[in-house]
């Protein structure tokens, strides 16, 4: 079938299989970013924005995506780095596979809420699996990252 | 020191929040042919025929592999060092299949639709033969699970595959028995630990390319590079000259990745085709056909005097290593060795096990390694004990527990060098402020919160085996090359060894130039487990240093045409104080790359006879409520000894990743099975693993120690940190609400149950 989208903000046509996931067909698009760590909704690796709101494209169709904005953390370099930079200096960036679904949501979740309390920072977060880090790092991350946004030092 | 000890960034660090692809599959070629496996349905059957004829006129299948298609010479996946003392009891396709999941055939075509139409096409008649599902009921049985005549034990494990045997022992004691009844007090309790999915969250991957020398070149997400290499020319019966493995950055290891769980298909496949192939495991097969922890339980009987001096520990372990042996022999071993010593005080003890298959996955190696059921045991006795001696149990810890320069007879009689597990619990006493919260605090509402400690210890490497080597070499501008053969898993090795080059080398961090590995160009490392790589290859960058020193000192000698001995380096050049002769780095480096013939390189490889245990004590605050028996842990504080910490950040994530790890062990974790043994837990939908939301408060802090033998006096970290979660929350629980489990996972109901039972 045939679909149009924007992938980080490029028109993209294509001639797709229907069952296609759309984990599947940004990888083959080059955003490699995205990664697949289950296949049934559960870790949150595959995170990407469709109109900017994360969803888990492990069990979305990429036909689903046809007219939309598709955003991967290829698309946020410099929004990727500047959160990443206190997740590395907590050491909580580890292996890194989880990195790419779990920062795409945290930058989801700076834009999306206006209050931060510790509660509302794990809820949004908790799809988000993690095995390396236990979650302490990763927490430490976005509460400075959070501080920092707010004004507060680096 | 200036380098050591300092929270640094990982070297890799931006790659990996940029989600750059780094990873096996991102850089796999596009035109691999996809395998995938057809598994077996049943527990154990012998195949009968098998066809798969039509499946191979499926347009785009390319080749589809039986058991009459591979050498019939029987290896194993574990990775460890030659002669490995697992059994060699694999193929790569065998006609008898040994659990719901073990391979039937290999299937290999264009692309997955193609792969997954023809696996529904191929033709399989098994004899369905009567399966052991019980590991209880293993030993001697009349199944045997391997009667093949080219089953092999390569050491003496006491293996017997006519017993359905993969290990057996008797170590310790004799005359224990006298020694028991000299005690006041004898208890003897049997703890039951399931089988736990390391679950990395990247899958078990690898690909296989031919290259222009004709030779196999396997990209595997692994832990051990350099077995992996025999391990496949193993399998495929051809010289490990044709064979080299090239580690990408991995996603997690956590011991499932060191178990070439699925190497050697890819690998046979290009080897059969010459096509470029490549395999990677759903998380389905990941949970079904993967290397699980194994499940054991262990029987302790402890004996003491009344005032609370333990004098007779004896343990057995029945360890189940499933259809397949690999790690099966070892890992049992740590499950006494690593849980009696933390007790040394004891004048007498004994330790014996056995080993047995049984038709479910195979188990292998995984974070702790049997040190962690066995300490899961040891330490829910202590607390019993206690309990029985009506003594609180921080004092009768203290009254037995190994102290520095304690000889530790059950830990091959090493000495306790460098031990601050005594510091550590009065400060982890002190961060939990147990005198205040022991035993339990009623919340009202049906809450009520309890604490509960463990002690873990694990080794550093494995002494008088394990080998790490590195190699520096000097290039332009006076920048080095560490090439090392240990595998980051993510942990940040490559940044940690990079730290101890640099703190030697006198320079900076960004001097140090880093990549993974690669086993035709990396010098040899027996790979990234058993809590290695910083003690052990951090040595071996120690002396490569040293000597790499002594040749820029006299190559700098040279070109100041002074006598060596009359010269020092300090990291930016070569100098005689006496004349007031200089020469950069820089320039020595750019010099000797013109008419030289004194290379700026240095090798150097270390093995440690000894292994120094890092200690750990960890104190779970868990709130159980009391309609439905569900615990929640609230806070976790732990300190940990493990000599020179060198990156304090990465250390510490490493140990709240290691603690939340055992949380989700021992409160949820369980790899459970049909009566048919097909297996329930089968994605992380059923198997689940600790949420942020689950793992309430850790706090970790470090209490140092020196390891003389260790560079810088460091010791290791990778597993002592997952061994005190399920004996700490287990006698948290206790102490809340009175009940004792014993077998994990510590569900909601076996708590209630256990209440109701009390009432
Ligand atoms: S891959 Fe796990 S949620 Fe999508
Ligand atoms: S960093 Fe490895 S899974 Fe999160």
């Amino acid at each position: 079938m045939e679909i149009k989208l924007w992938i980080n903000g490029k028109l993209t046509e294509d001639n797709i299989e229907p069952d296609t996931p759309l984990l599947e067909y940004v990888r083959s698009k080059g955003c490699l970013s995205v990664k697949r760590g289950c296949e049934t909704s559960n870790c949150g690796l595959c995170t990407l924005w469709i109109d900017e709101k994360p969803v888990l494209s492990c069990t979305v169709l990429a036909a689903r995506a046809n007219g939309k904005h598709i955003t991967t953390l290829e698309g946020l370099q410099e929004e990727a780095k500047e959160f990443g930079e206190f997740m590395a200096k907590e050491g909580a960036d580890q292996c890194g596979y989880c990195n790419p679904g779990f920062i795409m949501n945290v930058l989801a979740m700076v834009r999306e809420l206006k209050e931060f309390s510790d509660e509302d920072i794990k809820e949004y977060l908790v799809g988000n699996l993690c095995r390396c880090t236990g979650y302490m790092g990763q927490f430490r991350a976005v509460k400075a990252f959070l501080n920092y946004k707010r004004g507060g030092e680096r | 020191m200036k380098i050591v000890n300092t929270s640094i960034m990982k070297k890799d660090a931006m790659a990996l929040v940029t989600g750059k692809p780094v990873y096996t599959d991102d850089i796999a070629p596009k035109d691999c042919l996809v395998i995938k496996l057809l598994r077996s349905p049943h527990a154990h059957a012998l195949i009968e025929e098998i066809n798969t004829d039509i499946a191979k006129k499926v347009p785009g299948i390319h080749s589809i592999f039986t058991y009459k298609d591979v050498p019939n010479k029987r290896f194993t996946m574990a990775g460890q060092t030659y002669p490995e003392p697992s059994p060699y009891d694999r193929l790569i396709l065998d006609q008898r299949v040994r659990y719901v999941g073990d391979v039937v055939a290999i299937v290999a075509g264009e692309n997955e639709k193609v792969v997954e139409k023809a696996m529904k096409l191929i033709k399989v008649k098994y004899q369905v033969l009567e399966a052991i599902l019980d590991f209880r009921k293993a030993k001697d049985n009349k199944i045997l699970i391997h009667p093949e005549d080219n089953w092999k034990a390569l050491c003496p494990v006491g293996a017997d595959n006519k017993r359905n045997l993969c290990a057996h022992a008797n170590d310790g004691d004799e005359n224990i028995d006298k020694v028991f009844e000299e005690c006041d007090v004898v208890l003897q309790n049997t703890y039951h630990t399931k089988a736990n999915q390391q679950t990395p969250m990247e899958t078990f991957r690898a690909y296989a390319t031919m290259d222009m020398f004709g030779r196999l070149n396997v990209v595997s997400s692994t832990q051990i590079p350099f077995h992996v290499r025999r391990i496949v020319a193993n399998a495929l019966d051809i010289s490990k000259s044709k064979v080299r493995v090239i580690k990408p950055r991995i996603g997690g290891g956590f011991g499932a990745k060191q178990t070439a769980i699925m190497e050697v298909y890819p690998a046979f496949v290009t080897y059969m085709t010459g096509r470029n192939s490549k395999l990677i495991f759903t998380r389905e097969e990941s949970q079904t056909a993967s290397s699980p922890r194994h499940e054991m339980e262990v029987t302790i009987k402890i004996g003491a005097t009344k005032d609370g001096i333990i004098k007779a520990i004896d343990l057995y372990t029945l360890s189940n290593t499933g259809a397949y042996g690999e790690h099966g022999p070892t890992t049992v071993g740590l499950s006494g060795h690593k849980a009696i010593p933390l007790y040394s005080k004891a004048k007498s003890y004994r330790f014996r096990y056995d080993v047995v298959y049984t038709n479910t996955m195979s188990a292998g190696a995984y974070r702790g390694y049997g040190a962690t059921q066995g300490i899961f045991a040891m330490e829910s006795i202590i607390d019993e004990l206690a309990e029985k001696l009506g003594i609180n149990p921080i004092t009768l810890r203290e009254k037995n527990m190994v102290r520095e320069g304690d000889l530790m007879p059950a830990y091959y009689r090493e000495t306790a060098n460098s031990c601050a597990l005594d510091r550590c619990l009065e400060r982890a006493k002190a961060m939990i402020d147990w005198d205040n919260k022991y035993p339990r605090r009623d919340m009202g509402n049906g809450k009520v919160r309890g604490v509960g400690l463990g002690f873990s210890m694990q080794g550093s490497s494995i002494s008088n085996v394990d080998v790490g080597s590195v190699a520096i070499k000097v290039s332009d501008d006076g920048f080095y090359n560490l090439m090392v053969g240990a595998t980051d898993m993510g942990t940040g090795c490559d940044t940690v060894l990079s730290q101890i080059a640099a703190e030697c080398l006198d320079c900076s961090v960004d001097n140090i130039i880093v990549h993974g590995v690669d086993t035709d160009t990396s010098p040899y490392d027996s790979g990234s487990y058993a809590s290695s790589t910083t003690y052990l290859t951090g040595m071996a960058v120690v002396k490569t240093c040293e000597k790499l020193i002594t040749k820029i000192k006299t190559l700098g000698a040279q070109y100041l045409n002074v006598d060596v001995e009359k010269v020092d380096f300090d990291g930016k050049k070569v100098f005689d104080l006496e004349d007031n002769k200089e020469i950069s780095l820089k320039d020595i480096a750019n010099k000797a790359m013109c008419n030289n013939n004194n290379t700026l390189y240095a090798s150097e490889s270390h093995s440690s006879k000894v292994s120094p245990p890092p200690y750990m004590v960890g104190i779970a605050e868990v709130e159980v409520d009391t309609e439905t028996g569900k615990v929640d842990v609230i806070n976790y504080k732990a300190v940990v000894d493990c000599g020179t910490v060198v990156n304090p950040a990465l250390a510490r994530v490493q140990t709240e990743g290691g603690i939340a790890q055992g949380i989700g062990m021992a409160l949820y974790e369980d790899v459970v099975y049909t009566n048919k043994g097909s297996l329930q837990t089968h994605s992380f939908m059923q198997y689940k693993i600790p949420t942020r939301k689950d793992v309430g408060t850790i706090e970790v802090q470090f209490e140092s120690s020196y390891e003389p033998t260790g560079p810088f006096g460091v010791k290791s970290i990778g597993e002592v940190v997952i061994n005190t979660s399920s004996p700490a929350i287990a006698n948290a629980v206790y102490n809340a609400v009175g009940v004792r489990i014993r077998e994990l996972p510590i569900t909601p109901e076996k708590v209630f149950m256990g209440m109701l039972e009390k009432k």
